[in-house]
This record gives C-alpha cells, structure tokens and sequence, in this order.
C-alpha cells in the first residue's frame, strides 16, 4: 500500500521557510545550552578544584548542578520539549517522584535518628 | 515469507515460535495454569499436616519449603501470568489494535517467565527448595544453607525480568496502538486499569530487581550488604522488597478491578456508573500503592512518627476502593442482572472483598498491627483480597473470554457448581482463621497443640481446602466437557466493547480494517445508535504481520544456563549461557527481518468464510 512508506527513507527536496526557521532557532538553543552545560560542567569542578567552597556546601552544590544538567540534557538534546512528547513527561516525572519520595522515605527510616 | 507458508508449520514449533499476541496470551494462560495447580497442591498438602493437631505427615522443614514455594507460585508464577495471559489476548483486540507495540519482546517476556519459574521448581530435585518464606527475609535467607536460596533468587530474576518486559510492553501498546477514535477517556476499564498496573511493574519491579542483586551478591559472592557484623543492615531488605512487594499487590488486584468493571456492566445491561471516576480511583490506588509499604513492617521497630504516617497513608487506599464498590453496586441498581456464571464470581467478589478489606483497615491501624502481626488473621486477610479478589476475577475472565479466546462457551451448569464450591470452600477455608489468628495461633508454623482450642478452626479450615480442591477439578471437567458448545460463540454475552466484534476464532490479524470508535462502550453505541457494525476506519489493504522467531526461547534458555553456572560456582556454564543469551540478542540485531505480508485476497476470503 502507498500509505506504508518507511519512515526512515530519506527525505527529498529543499526544506521550506518555517523549517528552516524553525532549524535556526533549535540550533541556537543547542548552541545556547551546550554552552550553559559547559560552563555548569566547569563549575562543578572549581567547587572542588580550588578551595574556594568547602566541601559540606560542594557536595549538594554539585548534585544540584547534576539535577539541572540532567533536566537541561532531557529537554534540549534528547527532545523532551518538543510537541507529542507529553506521555513521555508524565512517565519520567511521575517515575522520578515516586522514586525521590520513595528513596529519601527510606534513608529517613533507616537511619539513626528515631522519631 | 508468505502467508500460506507462514501456516503450514508444524505445531509445536509454531507455539515455540509465536509472535502472535493471541497465541502468546494462551501460553501465559497455560504456564500460570500450570504453577497455579502446583501452588495449590502445595496448599492442601500444608492444610493437611495442619488437619489435626501434632500431625507429622510433612516435616518441619518440608512445611517451610511447601509454604514458600506456594506462596512465591502463587504471587509470581500464577496470579500475574493468569492476568499477563488475558491482557495479552484481550487487550490490543479491546483498543482495535493488530498486535501489542513489540510481539518479540512480549514472546521473551512469556519464556522468561516460564522458564524462570521452572528454574525455581527445579530445586525441588536438587537437594532441597527455598525454605526462607516468600519475602525471605535476611539474614534466614543469606544464612539459609544448601541451594534453596540461589534458586529463589536466580528464578524470581529471570522471570522479574519477563514481567518487567511485559509491563513496557503494554504500556507503550495503549499508549500508540489505540483505533481512531479511541481517546484515553474511551477505554474500557480493563484496558485502563491494566495500564495503570504496568506502570506500577515498570516502577516497581526495580526495587525488587536490586534487592535480589543485593541478596545473590551476599550469597555467592560474600558481599556483606545485609551482615550486620560488618556493618551492613538487615532492615534494607524488607524495606527494599516491600517498596516493590505493596504495588504488587496493586499489580494483581487493579487488573481484576477492571474485569469486573467489564464482567458487571456487561451483564446488568447497564453502562459502567461513574467511568471517570472509576478511573480516578484506578489512578489514586496506584499512585497510594508506591506510599505505604512500611505498613508490612509496623513492628520492626521504626517509631511512632513513621507507624503513623503510613497507617494513615494506608487507611486513605480504602476511599478510592470504597469508590469503586459503590460504582459496581449503582452500575447494578436498576440493571436488567442475568446471573451467569462470570456474573457469578463478580457478584461473589463484592462481598468478599469488602471483607478483606475490613481486615485491611484494622491491619493498618498500627497499634493494633503489634496484636495481629504474624498471625493467622493476617493469612485470613490476605487471603480474602487475593482469592476473593484476583483469583474470582480470574475465573470471572476465564468464563466471559473463553468463547472468544478458545471458540467454545464453557458448561454454564458446571460453572454454577464450580462457583458455589468454590466459593462455599474458600469462605470456609479463612473465615476461621480470623479467629485462629485472633485466638493466637502464628502464621508459618508446621504443627501446633492440641487442647488450645484451636483443633476444631483448624479441621473447619482443611475441609475447605478441600471443597476448593473439588471445585476447581469441576473447573478442568468443564474446559473438557463443554468442547461441543461451539454455537454463538461470536458474542454470546451481547458485549459492549470491541473484542466482541471480530469473529471467532480471531484472525492472527485481528482487525480486517482498523475501527473506527465513536463512544465509549464502540459496539454498545454501533448496536443502538449505528446499524449494529463497527464502521472501519481504513480500506481494505494487505496487512504487514511480524515473522516468528525462535530467538526469545534461546535468550531465555541462555539465562537458565548462567543461572545454573551462578547457582554451582561453574564458570564455564555462567560464560557459555551469556554467549547462548548475547548471541541471540546480536542475531537479533544485524538480521534484517521485515516481516511478511497477508494479501487482500486472502483477507477477503477470511471475511466472506466468517459470515
């Protein structure tokens, strides 16, 4: 049937002007982010590089910066923000919560502290 | 391949290979009728040495494995396969979907579960089951000695795996595969709630993945997680096993919530009350499910504060099942009732689920929790949800889907007998032992006194296992007996929604022309506001199917190889499964493999031979 194309055949033709547009704009926010990473990247290691921050404020600096960089990887480079991708959010932030509550619950109930 | 040469094949190899939804549905169906008769004769043989006070049929320590292997069978190994095997069959038809999203990765999921499941029972032959219970609890089981433990641990993984595998799988299936038309809010509940429950399997099932990763590194290779003397801690485990083991419970019951949402409106004759609030309810008791696991774990010890926040993060569960019991009890006020067999066990299933729910709510009261823990009324408890939750949907879906999965109606007379039995049997079965437990008597044990007052409860008890014994071999006579009833087999139930429009037996194709949905309830409205057929929602062209392949019984049986290498130290074994495992998954990547096509001619025939 005609209607059974791959859909990964090649595409053929020049792209039209809101394509291009749109590739313009996706490119500068690559660019953009790529640059954000980099420069969390480097910030993470100055904290721990130099001596400037001491270490009981490094270690949740660091997983801060780690938490932005993840959700910044997952919108701009893995897509998450563009349009149909809306079941994909609900999978991993319902997962991600579940996970959170259910991971700092635990380290609450077992460690030494009772209440 | 074409498709006249895609069916001559020889049987047993056609049922090896499948791809087909349908066909995969069946073999779960049988793999967990399989281990659901040997957990039950685990069952009775336990019932029995418990007949009569110090009996000594079994010994202790063959009591201790009976106890585990049924209930480890019976959780893993029946329950959810028996529910894998319906909504695999019933599912893609129920969304006008001509197969699930990815029908090899649902073939591996079957065999890894089977052939997990026989890796555990094979330590029966090999000096000794698991003998730690069904949560096996550390440190009896990493101290338990002989082979028992690395069976249970081996086995619950590769089969963990399948089930894992399958949840993706059904998940991704409703997501993309459902008919024009078919929006989220125009799914029938057993679509939804199935949904529901694979998510909890996708976020559940990794607690118990790395639990058990934790325990076979403990056991065989001397890791130290879990050995307090060297600063390790026991309690990660039973919080890490019950994190996955309370949404499992969820994963069983929510499945069953949604046959009797089928079962019950199907035969009032009365749209489902309050569908968007059922699926709410569904919604909330999943999301419930991931918040109250300590609850299994009251008297460990975790102080007042955490005992009560979970009681009452527990006690919220019954709102939303609350809910749901009064939307089946108004879809019923007023309904046209026709009182067949499948209508039968739902109707049974409200009583007795209210029931164990009672129970529930006073087990979730924490005070209270430290009088009942560990003894017999937390058996009664959850024996009344499962059995008269799970086990009645199943049978419910057993007797409503039988015509269209196998082509023939089963006996309704035998089913009467086979419900009321069965019935009668398991109310008498627990029902005393809220008062066993209530009276003192604890749960796991292999023998206990006379002259406690506990001989009568007990004999009561055992008499009704056996009158469920009785009733399920009623059950087999009827699949056997009832063969001949092959008319109006079509849609015998004058059914509601869409797996009741193909013809029976289903084409491996499903659907000729993808429907076309235009109500909640498509067959119900086509029948009454339409002229009674579903309209389609394409032309009639030729289908692209899927081709069988041996490849997922060769990854399974790679696993089973390690596992035996893991189980006896044998290095060779452990790398000559992963090569049999990796191997398989590597000719499944680089073989290109498109699939066959079924000509329109072929498909015309079919449609013309069906009326």
């Amino acid at each position: 049937m005609s209607s059974h194309q791959d859909p990964s055949a090649p595409l053929q033709g020049a792209p039209s002007k809101n394509t291009e547009r749109k590739l313009k704009n996706e490119t500068r926010t690559q660019l953009i982010s790529f640059i954000l990473m980099i420069f969390i990247t480097s910030m993470a290691f100055i904290s721990i590089g130099s001596d400037a921050v001491p270490n009981g404020f490094a270690i949740p600096f660091i997983l801060m910066l780690a938490g932005v960089q993840v959700v910044l990887q997952l919108y701009f480079f893995m897509h998450m923000n563009e349009k149909g991708t809306g079941w994909i959010n609900v999978m991993i932030w319902s997962g991600l919560f579940v996970a959170a509550l259910t991971v700092g619950a635990l380290m609450f109930l077992i460690g030494e502290v009772k209440y | 391949m074409s498709y006249a040469k895609a069916q001559s094949k020889n049987v047993v190899w056609d049922w090896l290979t499948t791809v087909d939804h349908k066909k995969v549905g069946i073999l779960y169906l049988a793999g967990g009728a399989f281990f659901f008769a040997l957990g039950g004769i685990e069952a009775v043989l336990m019932r029995i040495q418990l007949m009569f006070p110090d009996l000594a049929i079994v010994q202790a320590q063959t009591f201790n494995e009976l106890l585990t292997l049924h209930g480890t069978t019976m959780i893993f190994l029946a329950a959810m396969p028996l529910l894998f095997g319906f909504m695999n069959f019933i599912i893609p038809l129920q969304i006008g979907a001509r197969d699930v999203a990815f029908p090899f990765l649902n073939a591996l999921g079957f065999w890894l579960f089977f052939f997990g499941g026989l890796l555990l029972y094979v330590s029966l032959f090999t000096g000794g089951a698991p003998d730690a219970g069904w949560t096996a609890y550390v440190p009896l089981s990493s101290n338990s000695p002989g082979q028992g433990l690395d069976y249970y641990v081996l086995g619950l993984q590769v089969s963990g795996l399948g089930t894992l595998i399958g949840g993706i799988n059904f998940l991704v299936t409703i997501i993309n595969m459902r008919a024009p038309g078919m929006s989220m809010m125009r799914m029938p509940l057993f679509t939804w709630s199935s949904f529901v429950a694979s998510m909890l399997i996708l976020f559940a099932f990794p607690a118990l993945t790395i639990g058990l990763l934790l325990l076979m590194l403990e056991r065989l290779f001397g890791a130290t997680y879990f050995a307090v003397d060297f600063g390790g801690n026991v309690i990660i485990w039973q919080h890490l096993f019950w994190i996955f083991g309370h949404p499992e419970v969820y994963i069983l019951i929510l499945p069953a919530f949604g046959i009797f949402s089928e079962v019950i409106p199907t035969f009032a004759k009365k749209r489902l009350f309050g569908y968007s609030a059922m699926v709410f309810a569904t919604l909330i008791i999943g999301f419930l499910g991931f918040m109250v696991w300590a609850h299994h774990m009251f008297t460990v010890g975790m102080g007042p504060v955490a005992n009560a926040i979970f009681a009452v993060a527990t006690m919220a569960i019954a709102v939303p099942t609350g809910i749901k019991i009064f939307n089946w009890l108004l879809t019923l006020w007023g309904g046209r009732i026709q009182f067949t067999t499948a209508n039968l066990f739902a109707l049974g299933f409200l009583p007795s689920f209210v029931m164990g729910g009672v129970t529930g709510v006073m087990l979730a009261t924490s005070a209270a929790n430290y009088q009942f823990h560990d003894t017999y009324f937390v058996v009664a408890h959850f024996h009344y949800v499962i059995i008269g939750g799970v086990v009645l949907g199943i049978f419910a879906a057993a007797f409503y889907w039988w015509p269209k999965m196998f082509g023939y109606r089963l006996s309704e007379t035998l089913g009467k007998w086979f419900f009321w039995l069965f019935l009668i049997g398991f109310h008498m079965t627990f029902f005393v032992q809220h008062f066993l437990g209530l009276m003192g008597m604890p749960r796991r044990v292999a023998s206990f006194l006379p002259g406690q007052g506990l001989d009568a409860m007990n004999f009561i008890s055992t008499l009704g296992a056996f009158l469920m014994s009785i009733a399920f071999i009623i059950f087999l006579i009827a699949i056997f007996a009832s063969t001949k009833n092959r008319d109006n087999v079509q849609d015998p139930w004058d059914g509601r929604t869409l797996e009741w429009t193909v013809p029976t037996p289903v084409p491996e194709y499903n659907f000729a022309q993808t429907p076309l949905v235009r109500d909640l309830d498509p067959y119900w409205y086509e029948k009454h506001e339409g002229d009674g057929k579903i309209k389609a929602a394409e032309p009639l062209g030729e289908i692209h199917m899927p081709n069988a392949t041996i490849l997922p019984v060769t990854i399974s049986a790679g696993l089973i190889v390690a596992s035996f290498g893991f189980i006896y130290h044998i290095l060779p074994l452990i790398i000559g499964g992963f090569i049999i495992t990796f191997g398989a998954m590597f000719v499944r990547s680089v073989k290109e493999d498109h699939g066959y096509h079924i000509p329109v001619e072929d498909i015309k025939r079919d449609k013309e031979e069906g009326k």
